[in-house]
């Protein structure tokens, strides 16, 4: 049964930050040539459940996240960017076997690269030394994005309470960090060592999860406060943002499908 | 050889006119955000200051165009009548939405870093919105529609690569697809959030 909390509670701030990556996620953008996976209907196969669920969540982020996030904005800057640089660090442990699952090998010795020497010069990854020797911050990868480069479809998208948006691919994603797939969750939670105890895992993602609430704030404000349905929005700025993510699309951009605007000639 | 000479001068300068009134996307974007940007930075009041910034919208966006994309496959079952009543509500809805989301920035700087043409039709303008004491630097991509290179319209912004135009598409859609593609659900909530 306490396995079972646990694996809930960690679930409940990774599912959050994916949910806040929306709004604020790194990476630019492609012309996608391939259109094909454009114009797919959403897959929302317990809707009425889902936007209920949904707005369960939003009142739980009214009366924690966004006052705890609005609160965290206080903070002076320099304690703000250390933190959010030594979470970065952490999420290597997932990143870097996603990048050699992938293929990305070049990827996975610059974050390798990273991660040593921000963990040992960058003290605990507060500072990111890396950076100042060229060794520039890539795109985080997690194993929902592993299974969809290895052509794992999406599945059915549906909202999980207080975990937020997700879709069966990248649920299944999140349990592999918890049977081994997360390195910082092995020596924090599932094994006991001498050095972190368990709670060193679960204030890491806590903290997490309200550093990018607070880098977001204004964003899903002016979401909120422009949505017709802002579940509908939600939704499709999720999914977006996971396809983005699982092409690794860069440079370029990817935007929708062309021959649907194709049709639509004002000039 | 006169009349010849005055000839070629007048082509030359008709040609040269022709070349001005020809707008680059990145010119276009550099010019909105100029203007932007002097009118959020001004001590105008709010109201003046949204009034400004819809005339640039309307100017430089294709309102309609985006309008019936937002429809997706519900804008062939429209008639007439509706596409009219439609392309009224959006324009409010989109103009609304538009200023309400740019008058919380106070003097935002976005530099245009580079464009693609993707083909004739569309060009791709990138910029940086830069970062601030509150919010991390924003990646925006302008989608320019260029058919008419002497007119381009914006017609979709993909921020961090999410394309606002197809979040639109999807929110109309899901409103449509939950009240049997009844338009009429749609301009109820349109008209909800002009009045709102």
């Amino acid at each position: 049964m306490k396995k079972i909390l646990t694996i809930f509670i960690i679930l409940i701030f990774s599912q959050l930050l994916s949910l806040m990556a929306v709004a604020g996620s790194d990476g630019t953008l492609k012309i996608n040539k391939q259109t094909e996976n454009q114009n797919t209907e959403i897959k929302d196969c317990f809707e009425t459940v889902n936007r209920g669920i949904f707005a369960f969540n939003q009142g739980l982020d009214k009366i924690f996240f966004k006052p705890v996030a609005k609160g965290y904005r206080y903070l002076p800057k320099p304690i703000r960017s250390g933190t959010s640089n030594a979470l970065n660090n952490l999420s290597n442990v997932v990143t870097i076997p996603n990048n050699i699952l992938q293929g990305q090998f070049k990827e996975a010795g610059i974050n390798t690269l990273r991660f040593s020497i921000n963990t040992t010069l960058g003290i605990a990854g507060i500072f990111d030394v890396a950076s100042y020797y060229g060794l520039n911050k890539l795109d985080k990868e997690d194993y929902g994005q592993t299974l969809g480069s290895w052509g794992v479809k999406e599945g059915c998208y549906f909202v999980l309470p207080v975990l937020g948006p997700t879709t069966v691919r990248d649920a299944v994603g999140s349990m592999v960090n918890f049977s081994g797939g997360d390195a910082w969750y092995n020596v924090t939670v599932a094994n006991n060592t001498q050095y972190f105890e368990n709670s060193d895992y679960y204030y890491s993602r806590l903290t997490a999860g309200i550093d990018f609430r607070a880098k977001n704030l204004e964003a899903f404000d002016s979401l909120q406060k422009n949505s017709l349905d802002l579940y509908a929005s939600v939704r499709s700025l999720y999914l977006q943002d996971r396809k983005r993510k699982i092409q690794n699309l860069d440079e370029t951009t990817e935007t929708m499908n062309d021959d649907d605007w194709e049709e639509i000639d004002t000039q | 050889m006169i009349k010849t000479k005055i000839f070629l001068i007048v082509f030359f300068i008709l040609i040269s006119l022709n070349n001005l009134s020809a707008k680059e996307p990145s010119e276009l974007i550099n010019e909105i955000v100029d203007e932007a940007s002097l009118i959020l930075s001004s001590s105008d009041p709010v109201e003046s200051k949204i009034i400004k910034l819809n005339n640039i919208a309307e100017i430089n966006v294709d309102i309609d165009g985006i309008g019936m994309y937002t429809l997706g496959k519900y804008r062939k079952n429209l008639n007439e009548e509706q596409k009219i009543k439609y392309k009224k509500l959006f324009k409010s809805y989109f103009l609304k939405s538009f200023s309400s989301r740019l008058v919380d920035y106070s003097d935002p700087k976005i530099n245009v870093i580079s464009d693609k043409q993707i083909n004739e039709k569309y060009t791709i303008v990138s910029t940086l919105l830069e970062a601030t004491a509150k919010n991390p630097e924003i990646k925006i991509d302008w989608r320019i529609y260029t058919k008419n290179p002497e007119r381009p319209l914006i017609r979709d912004l993909i921020v961090e690569g999410l394309s606002l135009a197809r979040t639109q598409k999807e929110e109309f859609n899901s409103i449509l697809q939950n009240n049997d593609g009844d338009i009429n659900y749609l301009f109820k909530s349109l008209e909800e959030f002009i009045i709102k």
